[in-house]
């Protein structure tokens, strides 16, 4: 199934709770060679035929408008799978 | 006066804010997230709860809703706007007012009796409070972190459109104790703590007098009423 997938993370120098909570758990159960955890979002975005330039360029405009807040969040990657 | 409150899925605090209404003098209208009529009220107020479950982000497919959507036209054309705690969320998501509200600072959800200093009261919303007035609003939230660019910040500063800030303790880690803002026209106010919450002896925070019996949040709703017999 053709899909657009778009990642998103929290913003580099924002707190990431949640990683850090993650990180803790890790360095509890012996895994201190992990410096640092940080959790982002993965979104599908689903089709039920080819994707196009068009739909790319769609995807691109609802990620930066809807699927993040540029305050809090990055769009780190929009790719295509076929 | 006819003040509509939006209920959207997820709403908790909808009808406490239409009792607040009703107990300040006013007329509550209870609206739909899935209209796009506002059925033609003075006022509106974007309740606190966790709209869509707090999906996505908090506030931002509230947003989205039809009857946000006909709150950001009508704003902008100064329809008097309060939004509590999600409702703050959903203001800022709509782009109403700027910056952004994160976890708060220590991962915990807060549940206090806050004080707050007024820092505006020329808003839609504060003009019956004095400035520089401490009032206590109960506070109760988990994504209550404001934050904003330090050029926002600066302008949020310079144009006075800091509207409250936290007193004694910054409960969330936001920048600047930020508690609540206005935008440039002053109509539109979003704030964490829920004034709705104070508004009825017997039911409020605790004052030095008695027991639940702080009232501060009525004047939110009384100075609305003020502000629309004098628009």
């Amino acid at each position: 199934m053709p899909k657009i997938i778009v990642e998103i993370m929290p913003k580099q120098d924002l707190l990431d709770p949640q990683g850090k909570a993650v990180a803790n758990a890790l360095h509890r159960s012996g895994h201190n060679e992990i410096t640092n955890v940080r959790i982002g979002k993965r979104i599908e975005l689903h089709f039920d035929r080819a994707i196009t330039q068009g739909d790319l360029d769609a995807a691109k405009e609802i990620a930066s408008s809807f699927l993040s807040n540029d305050v809090i969040e990055d769009v780190v990657a929009i790719t295509k799978e076929d | 006066m006819k003040i509509g409150v939006i209920t959207y899925p997820g709403t908790l605090d909808d009808r406490d804010a239409q009792r607040a209404v009703r107990l300040a003098g006013g007329t509550p209208v209870p609206l739909w997230h899935a209209d796009d009529s506002l059925k033609g009220v003075d006022a509106v107020v974007l309740p606190g709860g966790f709209s869509y479950g707090d999906y996505l982000r908090c506030g931002a497919i509230a947003a989205k809703a039809p009857a946000t959507q006909e709150v950001v036209r009508l704003a902008k054309q100064g329809l008097p706007v309060l939004g509590i705690c999600n409702g703050f969320q959903v203001l800022v998501e709509s782009h109403l007012l700027p910056g952004g509200l994160i976890r708060n600072e220590h991962q915990h959800f807060i549940c206090r009796d806050q004080k707050l200093i007024v820092e505006n009261n020329k808003t839609a919303w504060t003009n019956l409070f004095e400035e520089g007035q401490e009032i206590t609003i109960p506070l109760k939230n988990g994504e209550g972190g404001y934050i904003a660019s330090d050029e926002t910040l600066k302008m949020l500063e310079a144009e006075n459109r800091v509207v409250f800030r936290y007193s004694e303790v910054n409960p969330n880690g936001s920048m600047n104790d930020i508690a609540g803002l206005t935008n440039e026209r002053g109509n539109v106010v979003g704030l964490m703590p829920h004034p709705e919450h104070a508004v009825e002896p017997g039911f409020g925070p605790d004052t030095e007098i008695a027991m639940r019996s702080g009232v501060d949040g009525l004047k939110f709703f009384q100075s609305v009423l003020k502000a629309l017999v004098n628009a």
